[in-house]
């Protein structure tokens, strides 16, 4: 793709994250960051690359193990932030009514 | 989906050579990783309501799932095993986190959390740059493309001031470092350098020929890491939640960058939506704070804690009340609005009060609970720690949607918040907290004021009005202790 269609998609991205975080209810901005912080793991793409590419390149056996150790710290993120978010919405209940 | 994703590896397998490249070129893996975009901004969209957020947060994950598996069909893979094992390892130690953390510690984890989402960042902008052919950024004569250069410099800069910031964030809300502000000399002046520096340095990156770039790379790396530590040091406890908002809009401002350099959809999407949201959250904080964005990046606040104030405090007139008494006057009521702070969460009075609302429901009271945006330690902290307490979620009011509502309010029940209830907020201009959005638990017709001592003030540092009412009793003692008592009396 070229740069200025992906600038594209960044800026309408931008616009609609804008209109859809104020949408979000001020009682579930903490379930907020930590989904945020679970999607922005997506960043996993970017390790498996480098973790997937063999070493042909000079600094491709050094790049590989950056790649692994991004894996790990990315999927801590990722399963860490989806199950305490999920954990966090669990407690959020309606009154009961008798 | 999965034909999707079957019909992209097929494609991908019988044109050998953009797999190569390394870039989306395939219309299908493309189609993939936009999907998952979407459902990221579907998992965001479900935490419009509570009802709805659960959803949310299974596209949420089903988004992420199709973004790794799309990359791992459409990469040749060197290395499979190790691939999983990193995932494995990762996966149960985020996990069992998740599963053990309490509630009370959540400004700490997501701070730790985005420290790692930091690191990633440089660490993959590291393994981009020391092996681009993988990740499709040569041009023609085997150099790194000049905006490729931008993208990764950036990338790099913005996660490694995730991380030191994250770190010291983390630090400071877990205890290991003081809340108090340190102040080093002509900070300014050193910040704003170091800034320059490398932004600089990424432009001289970008033009610069290849051959003695390495050198300017890691400089980048380490200043960043470095800016990152010294712009987080000078700002004080109180000024956390902020911090912590920001920090999550850097971590998305990091994956954005990374997303260009890779031309992934999924990641622009998702750097934009988490960009926007922490950039959101830290502006209601700032404005729940009445401070302007810049001063709390430029920090100290709650160094010099108001020494005009002390004098003229301890010979004034307040009432003591008992828990005989609030119990007796809360059941009298017709309606009763109970305003926690962070302070009962250090209590960990959140049972013993929700058990006394209750009590105070089954004899025909209206018990609703007033939350201030700056009332726990993050952005919504206060009302997560309610509803783990069982507190229904439509019991639970924002400031601007319960104030008008305590002018009929029979009491007003104000249990480790100080600085949200002060009048001084909205008559005071010398105050500090002038301007600050409270409750008008002032118009309520009785106060009860949970309190440990007398002595103590809020995190501004400032007398409240509200002690000294004389609709206003006292309740001096620990918080879970004070409504366990009410309980009995009721």
């Amino acid at each position: 793709m070229d740069f200025i269609s992906i600038l594209s998609i960044f800026v309408m991205a931008c616009f609609v994250g804008y209109y859809v975080v104020w949408s979000v209810t001020p009682a579930l901005h903490t379930p907020l960051m930590a989904v945020t912080n679970a999607i922005s793991s997506v960043i996993i793409v970017g390790a498996l690359i480098a973790a997937a590419a063999g070493s042909q390149a000079d600094g491709g056996q050094t790049a590989k193990w950056l790649g692994l150790v991004g894996v790990v710290l990315a999927s801590v993120n990722i399963f860490g932030g989806f199950a305490v978010t999920e954990r966090m919405l669990a407690m959020y209940k309606k009154k009961e009514r008798k | 989906m999965r034909n999707a994703l079957v019909g992209a590896s097929a494609l991908l397998f019988s044109t050998p050579a953009l797999a190569a490249s390394g870039e989306a070129v395939n219309p299908w893996v493309a189609a993939a990783y936009l999907v998952a975009g979407v459902l990221f901004i579907l998992a965001l969209r479900g935490l419009s309501s509570p009802e709805s957020s659960r959803a949310g947060n299974r596209f949420g994950m089903v988004g992420m799932l199709i973004a790794v598996v799309t990359t791992l069909w459409t990469h040749s893979i060197a290395s499979l095993p190790e691939i999983a094992g990193a995932i494995a390892i990762g996966g149960v130690i985020g996990f069992v986190i998740a599963r053990r953390i309490a509630m009370t510690d959540m400004p700490q984890l997501v701070a730790a959390f985005h420290s790692l989402v930091g690191l990633a960042a440089v660490l993959v902008g590291i393994a981009a740059y020391l092996n681009p052919g993988a990740f499709g950024i040569l041009d023609a004569t085997g150099e790194i493309l000049t905006v490729s250069r931008v993208e990764l410099g950036l990338g790099v800069a913005i996660g490694a001031i995730t991380f030191s910031g994250s770190v010291i964030a983390f630090l400071k809300l877990n205890g290991n470092m003081s809340g108090a502000p340190i102040m080093l000399p002509l900070r300014h002046v050193i910040n704003l350098g170091v800034l320059a520096a490398i932004i600089g340095l990424t432009a001289y990156f970008a033009i610069a020929p290849t051959v003695g770039t390495g050198a300017i790379f890691w400089t980048i790396v380490g200043l960043s890491f470095l800016i990152g530590f010294l712009l987080i040091i000078p700002i004080g406890g109180a000024d956390m939640p902020v911090v912590v908002s920001m920090l999550n809009s850097y971590s998305g401002w990091a994956a954005a960058a990374m997303g260009f350099t890779l031309g992934n959809t999924a990641m622009i999407i998702t750097g934009a939506l988490v960009g926007s949201s922490g950039a959101i959250l830290s502006y209601i904080m700032c404005k729940a704070m009445n401070r302007s964005f810049i001063s709390v990046i430029a920090g100290g606040f709650g160094a010099d804690s108001g020494p005009s104030e002390g004098a003229a405090k301890i010979d004034r007139p307040w009432k003591r009340g008992s828990a005989e008494d609030a119990a007796y006057m809360m059941k009298q009521a017709e309606n009763v609005i109970i305003i926690p702070g962070y302070g009962m969460a250090v209590a960990q009075a959140q049972h013993a009060l929700r058990e006394m609302g209750d009590m105070l429901k089954e004899q025909g009271v209206g018990v609703k609970y007033a939350i201030h945006p700056v009332a726990g330690r993050m952005p919504g902290h206060m009302n997560v720690l309610l509803a783990e307490a069982n507190v229904p979620y439509d019991e639970v009011f924002e400031l601007e949607d319960i104030n008008s509502e305590f002018a009929q309010a029979d009491v007003a029940f104000i249990i480790g918040a100080n600085d949200v209830v002060n009048p001084a907020a909205k008559t005071d201009k010398g105050s500090p907290i002038y301007g600050m959005p409270v409750f008008d638990v002032d118009k309520a017709k009785t106060i009860f004021f949970v309190k440990r001592s007398m002595g103590g003030v809020g995190y501004a540092g400032v007398d409240n009005e509200v002690f000294y009412m004389d609709q206003t009793m006292m309740l001096l003692s620990d918080a879970k202790k004070m409504c366990e008592e009410i309980v009995k009396a009721l």
